[in-house]
């Protein structure tokens, strides 16, 4: 018997992955040159840094055109350039407005082109495999090989199909997600659309999409998208009551409706809204994963259930947009999130060196990460549990944090206690009523966990299956 | 500004009269939203931010949702957007209103604040204001309105509940 | 003879324009609710026609001298928070009834429903 090792050990999976070269192994393994390189440019970074921050702290750098603290302003700095130069106002507003259009439509862009590696990536390591790898390099490509393969493809419209309908809804549900970054602020004085009436405006534009929903599963002339489709906007009409509520309580402590006033409202008092309103938070993130059909809420699409829903007949470049909807979405529900709960562009100070629409981004990428988590991990729920879900827990509790945020709001505002004393206060209040409301509404309608499977049996040793594991179990191990 | 008046009052005329003549209800309701959407920009260019925004999401968000519901659990009415036998009457009467409001709006004097029109914006953030009236004077009309709601509410659902005993009987176990 | 029309910056938008539009609009609803067989069609046309009067009422509060500015001129807009609230509890409940009548006669079609017609 020979002695050498097999090339393909015969171990059970997860020592494979026990066993796989993490990254230590792979730095270690970087060969001298290098790794010589890589410890020059490393120590001429830090040596950059060292010397901005002295410059900073010693303040030379301002009002110096090169003060790198006014890239967070680029848009403000253009504008008082112009005004400065004397060009019409007008023409300034023209100017600002093209460059601020072709930057979020060149994000959206961007996104859409990377996004889908992104996802298929990020769930692949979820669950334990490789995920695209070979059309670029490390599948970069992928994206763009989806897109010319929807693009090349035949343009199947079904027969009966109403064909002045057919052709509204990819378009009519591309407008939420394109519209509703007007109002968001990437850095301050920098949104786009900063109207006083944002909050209401981002639910507005969000309850367009669902008639797109509509019409698209009607059109198709088919029996199983129009099924698709009510569950869908029947999903998506419910999830926008908490969605309303959780702003709800949002406005009522910030007292403006307008986005850039509540990133700054966050900022002043150096708090951050999910801090405040847990649950609104939570109930604002879950109704979102609804409002936009995805996993664990995408009973409307399920992709391995009814096909595709509500746009199975839509074929080529159509579908395609349903699916670079779906990457959209998500993104834009990332960026209501930070704006709303996290502080949106503002990191409790620190937007003064790195510009915000940086920090925005990085928010961003975390709660795409937790979609995608989600999406992921957890199995998809029936649409009776989610509209359950939804109208009996979601709004009455919902409901509740609305009182009891409008009686802290005039507490707030009538207090001469220092304002963080007050706000803590609040969130010890908000957190505790959050918890035992939550315990006991629960156990009432059944979701206490109490109340379910019972727990699962651990298996120890090496043996992570087979019949000696199933053994164990059954003799009650 | 005048630009965008014209613009979005011709939208909305425009898909006004496309709701009368389409051929297919579906059609006629698309055309409707589009309305819907061009006074919303109509209310937007009164300085109007709030019901506008409150427009487009009561109007084009939920009703036309409504009405397409309503349209689909009806499956066995005819949806070819046909007209009644009023159909003359109601049109001259509809010429004749809309000419004697055009006549009445084009001829009167009216008593305004500015002769400079549309050009002079001298209206404050309309949501807080709105909300200190809905509060204060006219929290009466306010909480009847909620009353309303709440009938509007029950009743919808009473109404197209199924009676215990015309019921046929369904197996209501899965959703 | 032609009346010779103004150049585009030389238009002052006034309340006659927007009235103008409103009545336009509401004629047109008028006739779409008067001559509709649909039901769901006369409830189209009520919503066109309760839109027109939101433009008017909105229209009297931007323009009209009896709101003085800086003394409540948003009662207008008080009003047309109103009036949205009831039309949309009127849609509901309108089309409860469509459904609910299509449940009974399996038609919406409301030259059939004649039953107390003479």
């Amino acid at each position: 018997m020979s002695e050498q090792p097999l090339k393909r050990p015969a171990t059970p999976m997860f020592r494979q992955i026990q066993d796989r070269p993490g990254l230590k192994e792979f730095a270690l393994g970087v060969p001298g040159p290098a790794k010589v390189i890589g410890a020059v440019l490393g120590l001429v970074a830090l040596a950059a840094m060292a010397g901005i921050g002295y410059l900073v702290v010693d303040g030379r750098l301002d009002g110096k055109w090169y003060d790198i603290r006014d890239l967070g302003n680029m848009i403000e700095g253009l504008r008082t350039w112009l005004n400065d130069q004397g060009v019409d106002h007008r023409i300034t507003w023209i100017i600002t407005g093209t460059i601020g259009g072709t930057a979020i439509l060149s994000v959206l862009g961007g996104w859409l082109l990377i996004g889908s590696w992104v996802e298929r990536r990020l769930i692949a390591k979820f669950q334990v495999r490789v995920g695209p790898n070979r059309v670029g390099p490390f599948g970069l490509l992928q994206p763009l090989a989806d897109a010319l393969k929807l693009m090349q493809k035949e343009v199947i419209i079904p027969r009966g199909a109403d064909r002045f309908l057919y052709f509204i809804p990819p378009v009519l549900i591309f407008i939420p997600a394109l519209l509703g970054w007007g109002p968001v602020p990437w850095s301050e004085k920098m949104a786009y659309l900063d109207i006083n009436v944002g909050v209401l405006y981002v639910i507005a534009i969000s309850s367009i999409g669902v008639l797109g929903v509509f019409l698209a599963g009607w059109s198709s002339n088919n029996h199983y998208s129009l099924l698709g489709a009510m569950r869908t906007v029947a999903m998506m009409v419910s999830y926008e009551i908490p969605i309303s509520i959780s702003l709800l309580s949002v406005v009522l402590l910030t007292s403006s409706m307008q986005l850039s006033e509540i990133v700054a409202w966050q900022s002043h008092y150096h708090v951050w809204m999910i801090m405040l309103v847990p649950f609104a938070a939570f109930a604002f993130l879950f109704a979102t994963t609804a409002e936009i059909n995805r996993t664990p809420n995408d009973i409307g699409e399920a992709e391995s259930e009814i096909v595709a829903g509500f746009y199975t007949e839509y074929s080529g470049m159509k579908g395609g947009l349903f699916m670079a909807v779906d990457l959209g979405h998500a993104i834009l529900a990332g960026a209501m999130m930070s704006t709303f709960f996290l502080g949106g562009y503002t990191l409790f100070g620190l937007e003064e060196w790195i510009p915000g629409y940086l920090i925005l981004a990085a928010k961003i990428g975390a709660i795409y990460f937790l979609f995608v988590w989600l999406r992921g991990t957890l199995p998809r729920f029936r649409l009776d549990q989610l509209m359950g879900f939804a109208w009996k827990f979601l709004i009455p509790i919902g409901i509740l944090q609305v009182f009891v945020v409008a009686v802290q709001a005039s507490v707030f505002a009538r207090s001469e206690a220092p304002a963080l004393i007050t706000l803590g206060a609040f969130a010890v209040v908000n957190l505790a009523i959050t918890v035992v409301t939550v315990r006991f509404w629960a156990d009432k309608l059944g979701y206490a966990p109490s109340q379910h499977a019972t727990k699962p049996v651990l298996i120890k040793g090496n043996t992570v299956g087979g019949l000696k594991a199933a053994r164990k179990i059954r003799s009650g191990q | 500004m005048v630009l965008g008046f014209f613009a979005l009052s011709g939208i909305t005329v425009l898909s006004a009269l496309l709701v009368l003549v389409a051929r297919n209800l579906l059609h006629s309701l698309a055309f409707l939203v589009l309305s819907f959407l061009g006074m919303a920009g109509l209310f937007i260019t009164l300085s109007a931010d709030f019901i506008a925004v409150a427009q487009i999401l009561i109007y084009a968000g939920s009703i036309s949702v409504l009405m397409v519901f309503a349209v689909m659990l009806t499956p066995l009415a005819s949806r070819d957007n046909g007209n009644s036998l009023y159909v003359i009457p109601a049109a001259l009467g509809g010429l004749g209103l809309a000419s004697l409001i055009g006549f009445v709006a084009i001829d009167t004097d009216w008593d305004e604040r500015s002769t400079r029109g549309l050009a002079e914006t001298d209206f404050p953030a309309t949501s807080n204001v709105i909300g200190d009236l809905l509060l204060g004077r006219y929290i009466l009309a306010f909480e009847i309105a909620s009353v309303l709601l709440l009938f509007a509410l029950l009743g919808a659902i009473v109404l197209v509940q199924e009676r215990q005993r015309t019921s046929r009987s369904q197996d209501e176990g899965d959703a | 003879m032609i009346p010779e029309i103004p150049a585009l910056d030389e238009i002052t938008i006034t309340l006659a324009h927007y009235l103008a539009v409103s009545g336009a609009v509401f004629g047109i609803g008028v006739v779409v609710a008067l001559s509709k067989r649909n039901a769901v069609a006369v409830l189209m046309g009520i919503e066109l026609m309760l839109n027109a009067v939101n433009l008017t009422l909105l229209a009297f509060s931007r323009f009209s001298s009896a709101f003085p500015a800086g003394e409540e001129p948003i009662a207008g807009h008080v009003f047309v928070v109103f009036v949205l609230t009831v039309a949309a509890a009127e849609a509901a409940i309108a089309l409860a009834m469509a459904v609910l009548l299509y449940q009974r006669r399996e038609t919406v079609d409301l030259d059939r429903v004649n039953l107390m017609r003479w």
